[in-house]
Formats: structure tokens, sequence, C-alpha cells
């Protein structure tokens, strides 16, 4: 098996996250992490060459310090690192970012045969959800998303999903684009080997010219969405903290009354 | 601010239903869809009469009725297949805006739409407006709801995925008579290689839809596993349960209860979260929330530095009271 995973260099969770005058994510170096849905994608990859062999490619598009992203996956496993960066891919949107993997993973496929593209289920920056079907539309691939389950067997994926009004088990034959939940499994912590093994390996760099994508193709020149305003959300006001002295109970039950919440 | 204009082309909604009805957060959709230009409401699968007179007193002026041509089983329930049939509804009728409730689904579906009618997308939006140009622009909440971020679609097309909750539904000033077209689509082969070799609907809790709620008692690890005093109270009110992930990890509840980045959504006029820290994994999905109060027993937790009203004490306790005082005297 042959497994591209799609990582993502996402602002820490617990830092200040915010939007810069373009209307961009601040993408601070040393702020960032490594998306932690991706970690999922990465231990199903990981599991799956355990068990059948193969290889674990990562594959990201961002800015240098996204590059951050690739290393933590070689921690976890991944045995080669891809990293797209170019000046001219700033600002895209999911359909420049789906360009911009798709023509990486195609170059990987034609070394040799990509057999299973996954990725985590959002990223926690945008948590929008759409990359993994806009790039399996890109690569001309079935997609699988939000996979609480997965197997692999006999060049067939199955994958068990749930929604919000169902529970569904579908297939689709590889190669195949496939998101995977938080659900899916328990990602190891990095062993010390593996943290080691990591130091070792570089990131490949790899420019739109070396993927021969156009440009104005991606990026905020071929973006068909466009942030005009981004502003911090004023902070709650008036706000009541009590300790219960018995009677706590009651005066959230006046509180939810006097201001028409019940 | 920018002045508001209409669309001279239809708005198509994408009507959500779920055992014969539909799902509320619809209305919200045709509520807005109204103010941006002529509405046609799409509706996949069986159903469609029962549900006209409701779609005409929120002002659809047509209804399209979508057809999947397509011997395989649950095709219709494939994004890529409904993507397709949404992309032949947009051609016929020339629409310029798509409107979507924002589920994990509909966001699916959406992108590949988009794709296919080469529109700009946004998603998790909470409004919808079109300006002076006629282009179309969004608001939404972004960071888990610490920023509020505008979007304008550049594209000629716009798809919308509209979060529940965004908005009150409204019905139309006067009720309309839509007419109703099919649309019948043929799905390709590229769209019928993944397939649903199984499909089962989720039974009906008796409580509301936990995106859908007006509001939701959540509890996590603080509850150890007894969720009696959150059910009693959501009972009373109305209300939807929600858990975190703790919860819902140790098999408590169930895991479609789960709020937060990896789960529901949720932007309730009024969040309860009881014996739950405030973990960010959490707090990402009901930050948007119009009033939050907690309770904890821990004045260090998180929540309380998002909560309107906080209460540091046990919620064994605090929410029977609450529970009982509410009874006593809303009646």
């Amino acid at each position: 098996m042959r497994i591209v995973v799609c990582v993502k260099h996402v602002p820490d969770l617990q830092s200040e996250r915010a939007f810069d005058a373009e209307g961009r994510v601040v993408r601070v170096g040393g702020e960032g992490t490594l998306n932690e849905l991706d970690e999922n994608a990465l231990q199903v990859a990981a599991d799956l060459v355990a068990e059948q062999g193969g290889e674990v490619i990562a594959v990201t598009v961002g800015p240098a310090a996204a590059a951050d992203a690739v290393r933590r996956a070689f921690q976890r496993g991944a045995d080669r690192g891809v990293h797209v960066v170019d000046d001219a891919i700033a600002g895209s949107d999911v359909f420049g970012t789906a360009v911009c993997l798709a023509a990486a993973i195609r170059r990987l496929g034609a070394e040799a045969p990509v057999d299973l593209v996954l990725t985590g289920m959002a990223a926690l920056d945008g948590l929008t959800s759409m990359l993994p079907a806009a790039l399996a539309a890109e690569l001309g691939l079935p997609q699988l998303t939000l996979a609480a389950r997965l197997t692999v067997a006999d060049g067939v994926a199955t994958v068990r999903r749930d929604l919000d009004n169902a529970t569904e088990t579908l297939t689709a034959p590889l190669p195949a684009v496939i998101s995977v939940t938080d659900q899916i499994n328990e990602p190891a912590f990095p062993s010390f080997q593996g943290i080691m093994a990591a130091r070792k390996k570089t990131v490949e760099a790899w420019s739109l010219a070396d993927l021969s994508v156009d440009p104005t193709a991606v990026g905020a020149a071929g973006a068909r969405t466009r942030v005009v305003e981004a502003t911090p959300r004023p902070a709650r006001v008036h706000r009541i903290l009590i300790a219960d002295d018995g009677e706590a109970g009651r005066r959230l039950a006046e509180y939810l009354i006097e201001n028409k919440l019940v | 601010m920018t002045t508001m204009t209409t669309l001279t082309s239809p708005v198509l909604v994408l009507i959500d239903h779920h055992a014969g009805a539909v799902r509320p957060p619809t209305l919200e959709l045709l509520t807005l869809a109204r103010a941006a230009g002529d509405v046609t409401a799409l509706w996949f699968g069986d159903g469609l009469d029962g549900a006209l007179p409701l779609l005409a007193e929120y002002g659809a002026t047509s209804a399209c009725q979508v057809v999947i041509d397509s011997p395989v089983a649950n095709a219709m329930h494939l994004p890529a297949v409904a993507a397709e049939a949404i992309a032949a509804a947009v051609r016929q009728s020339d629409a310029a805006l798509v409107l979507l409730t924002s589920t994990f689904e509909n966001k699916e579906i959406g992108v590949l739409l988009a794709r296919e009618i080469d529109a700009g997308i946004v998603v998790d939006a909470n409004g919808v407006t079109v300006a002076a140009d006629g282009a179309v622009e969004t608001t939404q909440s972004a960071f888990a709801g610490t920023w509020t971020v505008r979007t304008q679609i550049a594209t000629t097309r716009a798809v919308v995925a509209i979060k529940p909750n965004s908005i009150p539904a409204e019905p139309a000033p006067s009720s309309t008579a839509p007419g109703v077209v099919t649309v019948s689509l043929t799905p390709s082969g590229d769209a019928l290689r993944t397939r649903i070799v199984e499909r089962s609907e989720r039974v009906a809790t008796g409580r509301p839809e936990l995106a859908e709620a007006q509001i939701v008692i959540a509890g996590g690890r603080g509850t150890n596993g007894d969720f009696s005093a959150i059910e009693e109270l959501a009972d009373l009110l109305g209300a939807a349960v929600g858990a975190t992930r703790v919860a819902t990890d140790e098999g408590w509840i169930d895991h479609t209860a789960q709020i937060g980045q990896t789960g529901v959504t949720i932007a309730p006029k009024l969040y309860i979260g009881a014996g739950l820290s405030g973990a960010v994994h959490h707090t990402g999905g009901m930050q948007s929330s119009g009033t939050i109060v907690a309770v904890n027993g821990d004045p260090e937790a998180p929540i309380f530095e998002i909560a309107d009203f906080g209460i540091v004490g046990d919620l064994f306790t605090v929410l029977p009271q609450l529970s009982a005082e509410l009874r006593a005297r809303l009646g």
C-alpha cells in the first residue's frame, strides 16, 4: 500500500488565534502545530502499512512554517514528506488548495501508483470539512468521508460513517480519497525512536513550477471567495459568577426567567 | 455596511426532511432566501406534496422535485449524485444562489456542487445578503466564535451553507402557490463508484435535535455517568441533551450527543453546561450560544471564563433545585 496523508499546519488551539488585515489566518512560526485530527489519519496509515506493508507519504501545502506539520508526520511514522510551497499559493480557497495537493499527489503517482489518500475529518482552524471531497473531485477519484471505521481489502475500502440522521456503510474501489474522524482510533504518542528517525528525514519542497500548476489558478488570484472583513467578537459583558450557598439553583431560575430565556 | 438588493435569477433552497417532516433549520433558509430573490425549493425523495403548504407559507415560488434515475440502492444519498442533481437544477433554472443547511453531509454536497457549477462556496455561515453590485456576501463566526468574518463570493454563482439557529424563521408576509417542476438525473458512472451498502436511519429520541434546539443542557465528566438531573431539566424546558467527548467516549451517552469541534456545533439561545470543564474541543462547538450558563465544582474551570452565569457548586444539588424552582414558577 502506498498511502498519501494530507496534513495541515494550523494555529495552536490554545493560542490567541487571529486574522490579519487581508482577512487571512495569521500563521506565525512557533505558534502553529500539526492539525490534531490529522494524527488520526497518520495513525490509520501507520496501522495499514504495519499490517499490509508499504509506504506513508505526508503532503502539505502552505507557507514556510507549514513544513513543521510534515516533520511532525515523520515522528508519527511517515516515511517521506512533501511540502508544496510557493508565494503564489497564499490566499487559496478550498479549490486552490485541492489543485496544489492534487498536483503533488499526481507527481507521486507518476513515480509509483498511490493506493490511498487519507485526510483528517477537518482542519481545526477553518473547520469546513470541504477539502477531502474537493480533492477527490480534483483527482478524479471516489471519496469516502467521515470514516469512523475503515477496512481495506482486495482493492476495496469499506467505511462506516455516522451522519445526523443515519449511519451508513460505504464502499469504494481503490485508489480513493478517505477522510477519517477522531472516532477511528486513538493516535499513539510519537516514540523516542520515531522522534530520532524523524530528525534524519528531509522535507521535499515542491514549487508550483515543479508541479506545472498555473499560479493564477490558485492563491488569492484564483480564489472564488474573499474575506472582506474580520473583526474580533466583543467580550461577553455583565457576567455573573457565584458560589453555591444553597440558593444558587433558585437564583439561576430567577435569572433565566428575568431574561426570558425559558 | 453595503446596500442590500435582490438577485434577478432564482435562489435554490435544498429542503432537508426526515421521516416526512421538513427540518426546522430549512425554514431559516427559506426566510433568508426570500430576501435574496425568487425561491425554488429543491426536494429529494418522496413526500413533497405533504410539505407544499409549509413551503408556500414560507414563500417558495416554485418547488423542484428531484428524481434520481438509477437502479443503484441509496443513490440519492450519495453526495456526488446529489451534487450532480442540484447542478442540473441550477442549469435548468439558471439559479445564481444555492442555500443548504450546514450539516457535514450538505457541506460535502455543497463543495462538489460548487466545483461542478464554477461557484464560490461558504459553509457554516450565519447570514447571507446580496450586495448592491449583485455579489453574494456571507457572515460567519470563526475561531470558536471569537471572530466575525464577512466574505464576498466573487463568482456569478454562489453556494452557501447556513448553520441552524442563525436567524428566527418567519413565514412570508403572504403565502405563495408554488408550481412543481421535476428534474430527472441519471447519475454519472464516476458518481456511482462509491456505494452505500447499508443505511439505517436514526430513531428520533423525542427530544429536539441537538443542532436545532433553542435550549441545550450538556453534561461532562462531572456527571460521572449520571445524566438524570440533566435529562429532568431538559424535559422540563423542551431542551436537547448534549455532552462532552469524555462523556460519549465513556459510553454514558450516545456519540451523536457530542458537542464540539468534531461533534455537533450548536448555537442555541440558552446553553447550560454541568460538570464539564470547558476544554477548547468542547467550547469550540458551543461558544456562539446566546447565553452560557455553567455549573462546576472547580472554580478554576475554563468554562467560567466564557459563562454569562457561572455557579461554583455541585450539579446534583444545583440542577434539581433549578428544575423544582422553574416547575413551581412556570407552572
